[in-house]
């Protein structure tokens, strides 16, 4: 008798079902799926959606643009005396006290850009945006610093993911011992504080390699890349017990092609999400350590190193603002560009926001 | 929990040791000249007196044996006493400041240590309170408002923001001067009347009951920790923030509101406790962060802290002082980062369990 009862109960609760399923299907509204949307994958579309209608991404993409364009344009904006040496900020005489903005190049101006006489009318390059103590055109090492910012900041970024998905995912796949001792060792490399090891790293290395940017990116990197071995460890142990990938291997596909065609593809986007939010944050390490005097030579057009040009003159800074001002201004809209960028991405990233914000 | 915290503390030792070999391996890229000054503070004038350091020290011997001379020190075969040594607590000499690295650490960890107390009371209490703010206020204005502070604050660097600070506070309108004591209180602390008892400047000046010195002091630091304080309320912030959203949204507050409470009680004593759980965390690591001495901050505002010296040490290219500090920080952070751990452990029953 109970039995039957059952019987029915359960008949009755598919045929339920089956209706339910039937409604909520009907009252669906058809989506259609567009052509980038098939292209990207379901994840990415909708994170490239949230960006390209998110106010503060928007904000974040037209600064990268025009940082961009400073970049590219620098020999333009900014010509250099000699292409060989485009790097080297121009001085103006060895004089200690910064002189104001607009003030006329005395000894030696650099070629004055095409624009500069149609808008201004007037002939004689000036220092845009003044000089430092020690008569280095800020303005000039502002425009060439865009290019030293984007070389290190994308540079370290590239190196640490890289790095990061290597060992990340040597970690993950083989697991065991080799997962053990990898993981130990970034432990080992996490357990120094980032700028201070970074600082003594590049310390070490400057004189070996000589004066370049290449010692503070390299400490950069050294100190930077465990995280994202972490994550991508963590993505693909995920991953790898997905269906997919028990059915790449039942047909028999080897190692190398189940890692790198099937789990790393789709286990790695998290991870440049990740990267993109992080630029930022190597360009202020960066910016950091030539501040403090570690790596570049002196004179090397780099946002950092004309900052530490404002140190001599703390007590009159009310006088010459200009020297800390517009290159500080230069760095924090460059990084908050990424910012932007990056607190968007998290949040649509978040599933516990989704559809809240 | 218990095997958790087992397994954290049996593999101190390990960090401990993989901490030495990378700092030595660093320290194997120096020339012997660089590397004598583990073991005097001058350096060698000539040829002669470096191979006369490279004989005594076993600098030419294989590295395992150097390895194991510099982590427990140089036995002399006459007299069979050591010499320096890590676990003895020699760092080595810092040439830039003509000094022992251990004694740098004895004098300026007291003032980093001063620091840090004063920044983390601002940092913590009202970091969680504009977290809690804009999550009350979801989507709000108000929300908005703290969002743009924040990634403003993560935006800028610290020694932007420093020399900004200092040049309002300082140069602008002369309220606050950098450095430590100005030099009466400093003359008066060198006097024999001023005990120390805890060599931590603030709270010696209160037990000495000199209110003066106590007022210099803070004057000194208050810029150093609107800095450190600016910089670290954005990550305070967004974790109290999301982690404080997740928690309105669960199902116990819902019940507390349909009880009828205040909505004043229902945020504070039945979210936040849950939603300060992650927010310890990150609280302890800034603390962690702190302590391991702010280098840029310190460096600006001439505050003699172990920050400004690795700094100074950096700049003049003193590869065994900032090897000494880093290795330093490097084992107070893996000791802290354990202590973090298990409290998080502790707090967290959801830790706990799984």
């Amino acid at each position: 008798m109970e039995k039957q009862k059952n019987n029915t109960d359960e008949s009755k609760l598919v045929e339920r079902r089956k209706q339910l399923l039937e409604v909520t299907l009907d009252g669906l509204p058809e989506r259609k799926i567009g052509r980038l949307e098939r292209a990207l994958g379901p994840e990415p579309y909708r994170i490239l959606k949230g960006l390209i209608t998110n106010p503060l991404s928007i904000v974040g993409f037209f600064i990268l643009a025009i940082f961009i364009f400073i970049a590219v344009a620098a020999p333009v904006l900014a010509p250099p005396r000699k292409a060989a040496t485009a790097y080297r900020i121009p001085r103006d005489g060895f004089h200690p006290t910064p002189q104001e903005p607009g003030t006329v190049w005395e000894s030696r101006p650099p070629p004055v850009p095409f624009w500069y006489e149609p808008i201004t009318g007037k002939e004689e390059w000036v220092h845009l945006l003044g000089t430092t103590s020690g008569q280095w055109d800020i303005y000039y090492g502002i425009i060439w610093g865009t290019r030293t910012a984007f070389k290190a900041g994308l540079t370290v970024t590239i190196a640490v993911v890289l790095i990061g998905i290597l060992t990340g995912s040597i970690s993950a796949y083989y697991g065991g011992r080799v997962d053990n001792v990898i993981m130990r060792i970034t432990d080992i490399f996490m357990s120094f504080p980032f700028f201070l090891a970074a600082l003594t790293l590049s310390t070490i290395l400057t004189p070996k390699m000589g004066r370049s940017i290449l010692p503070a990116i390299i400490a950069l990197i050294a100190f930077g890349w465990m995280g994202y071995a972490r994550l991508v460890r963590g993505d693909i142990l995920s991953v790898k017990e997905r269906d997919y990938v028990m059915a790449a291997r039942v047909i028999g596909a080897g190692d190398r092609r189940i890692l790198f065609r099937h789990i790393l593809p789709n286990a790695i986007f998290p991870t440049l999400v990740v990267a993109s939010m992080d630029v930022g944050t190597y360009v202020l390490s960066f910016a950091a350590l030539s501040f403090l005097g570690v790596g570049t030579e002196v004179g090397y057009a780099d946002w950092g190193q004309i900052i530490s040009f404002a140190r001599d003159w703390i007590t009159d800074l009310a006088d010459y603002w200009f020297v800390v001002v517009y290159p500080a201004l230069a760095i924090v809209f460059f990084v908050l560009a990424w910012n932007l960028i990056g607190d968007a991405v998290r949040d649509l990233f978040d599933p516990r926001l989704r559809g809240t914000t | 929990m218990s095997t958790y915290i087992l397994r954290r503390v049996l593999l101190l030792p390990l960090l401990l040791f993989g901490t030495t070999i990378l700092i030595f391996g660093m320290l194997s890229f120096l020339t012997p000249t660089e590397r004598s000054a583990l073991w005097v503070q001058n350096i060698p004038r000539n040829e002669r007196q470096v191979e006369g350091i490279i004989r005594k020290y076993g600098l030419d011997k294989p590295i395992y044996v150097q390895y194991y001379i510099w982590l427990v020190g140089n036995k002399d075969p006459e007299t069979g006493e050591y010499e320096g040594g890590l676990l003895r607590g020699d760092l080595g000499y810092a040439r830039s400041a003509s000094q022992p690295v251990m004694d740098i650490i004895k004098a300026r960890l007291p003032n980093t240590l001063d620091l840090a107390i004063w920044s983390v009371l601002p940092i913590v209490v009202i970091g969680i309170l504009l977290g809690v703010i804009a999550a009350i206020n979801h989507n709000r204005f108000i929300d908005q408002v703290t969002r743009v502070f924040s990634i403003l604050g993560w935006s800028f660097p610290t020694f932007v923001f420093a020399l900004v600070v200092l040049m309002i506070f300082y140069a602008g309108l002369g309220w606050f001067p950098p450095g430590r004591v100005s030099d009466w209180a400093n003359q008066v602390i060198l006097s024999g009347d001023f005990h120390t008892y805890t060599h931590i400047l603030s709270f010696d000046s209160l037990l000495n009951g000199r209110f003066d010195i106590f007022l210099d002091v803070i004057r000194h630091m208050i810029l150093p920790v609107i800095t450190l304080s600016y910089l670290n309320w954005a990550l305070m912030l967004r974790v109290t923030r999301s982690s404080m959203l997740e928690a309105l949204r669960q199902e116990y507050v819902t019940t507390a509101r349909s009880k009828g409470l205040k909505e004043s009680v229902v945020i504070f004593r039945h979210a936040l406790p849950n939603a300060l759980i992650p927010v310890v965390t990150i609280a302890g690591f800034t603390i962690v962060a702190l302590l391991n001495g702010v280098v840029i901050t310190e460096t600006i505002f001439n505050y003699p802290g172990i920050g400004r010296a690795a700094a100074r040490a950096a700049l003049n290219l003193d590869v065994v002082g900032i090897l000494g500090l880093t290795l330093f920080n490097g084992l107070i952070l893996i000791v802290a980062n354990l202590v973090v751990d298990v409290l998080y452990a502790v707090v967290d029953p959801r830790v706990r369990l799984s």
